[in-house]
């Protein structure tokens, strides 16, 4: 069962996914991919709250996109985007965090950082890739598996996440310690 | 509270939320069954067309695709690269069929009319043990949080530039996590010493 507490914690992580959304995007020299912070939310979410309180929060996350709210990094929102060829990224989200914050979950304490970040790639861009790109072959009709060749620019920007996100979240369990 | 809605008085507007959101299922299907491109293109006419009636004009429709139009750009240079000219014309008029259809019911309807035709949907999923009243008070509590972690992103950016940290990622996040998970102990009791039982059906 949710306390009120779980409740607020899932509330307050949607928000947050909203927030780095603000962040404006950094485009990779080398690929010239731009980079979002706002799928770090999904990797922060799994990281601090666990699998259940994660998944939930990224889901509703999602939720608030469809009701219509500009939410999603560019000022982009509305149940339009569950119409459009990115879909199964936002889809993947709560199943990414959910996957993240289940491999967390299973450690008691701090995970060591090459660990967390073994983590962060499993649930954060594994998890994330397999859905997201897989949806968008399927609805262009294209061969799965090569379309997976087009996601390999994409992997430097998020990896950069990955390190981000393990020095983020070791600093903010430093700060409070009984998350 | 920011959100996507265009007033109006159209027919439209008028629409129950929950009528739109079946209306907008069924038509999203119907243009993913369409065979080919003339028969999208009579459907995306037929789009615009309402944006006209309802008074939301053309440059709304145009609105719903500009954010996209770099992804557009680089799947039909794909679709084209991979199996012709036709194919990627097809794909793309029907993503942008579906996303200014879309645009539509995000366009005339206020984001508290969606939360209301959500809780009332979410009534039919008692029997499965989901809790309408929880997801209500998420949903409050997230409208009401987004504007204030944006306004402590903010604050705490103004402190960082002072020491010239306003663009690194990592001395933002920590003070902006951290000062909301400190926040949330507090919103918590607050919200049950007002009464609030979550377990109370």
């Amino acid at each position: 069962m949710l306390s009120t507490r779980d409740i607020v914690s899932i509330a307050l992580f949607a928000a947050l996914t909203a927030a780095l959304g603000l962040f404006p995007p950094i485009t990779l020299p080398a690929t010239g991919v731009p980079i979002t912070a706002q799928s770090m939310g999904v990797m922060l979410a799994g990281a601090l709250i666990g699998a259940r309180r994660g998944g939930l929060a990224l889901l509703l996350f999602a939720v608030l996109v469809a009701i219509g709210l500009p939410l999603l990094s560019g000022g982009r929102g509305g149940i339009g985007i569950y119409f459009g060829p990115t879909a199964g990224f936002v889809l993947s989200w709560p199943v990414a965090a959910f996957v993240t914050g289940w491999l967390f979950d299973k450690h008691r304490g701090q995970p060591h950082p090459a660990l967390s970040a073994l983590y962060l790639i499993i649930g954060g861009i594994g998890v994330v890739y397999v859905i997201g790109w897989t949806w968008l072959a399927v609805m262009n009709g294209w061969d799965v598996a090569k379309t997976m060749g087009y996601a390999l620019p994409f992997i430097p920007g998020d990896l950069i996440k990955v390190a981000l996100t393990v020095v983020i979240a070791r600093g903010v369990r430093k700060a409070i310690p009984n998350l | 509270m920011f959100e996507l809605y265009r007033p109006g008085d159209s027919f439209l507007h008028r629409m129950r939320p929950g009528a739109k959101l079946l209306a907008l299922a069924g038509g999203g299907t119907a243009i993913f069954l369409l065979p080919g491109l003339p028969a999208l293109g009579a459907v995306m006419l037929a789009v615009l067309m309402i944006y006209g009636a309802t008074g939301l004009g053309l440059g709304a429709a145009w609105a719903q695709l500009r954010p996209v139009l770099i992804i557009f750009a680089v799947l039909f240079a794909a679709q084209v690269f991979i199996s012709g000219w036709m194919t990627g014309a097809f794909f793309i008029t029907r993503f942008a069929t579906l996303l200014m259809l879309a645009g539509l019911l995000t366009l005339t309807t206020r984001v508290s009319d969606m939360v209301a035709a959500l809780e009332h949907g979410l009534e039919w999923l008692r029997p499965l043990g989901l809790n309408p009243s929880k997801i209500s008070l998420a949903l409050a509590l997230a409208l009401r949080f987004i504007p204030v972690l944006a306004q402590i992103t903010s604050e705490v950016r103004e402190a960082q530039r002072v020491r010239g940290l306003d663009r690194s990622i990592i001395a933002i996040a920590i003070p902006v996590i951290v000062r909301t998970l400190r926040m949330s102990d507090a919103i918590a009791d607050a919200i049950e010493a007002r009464g609030y039982n979550p377990d109370r059906p």
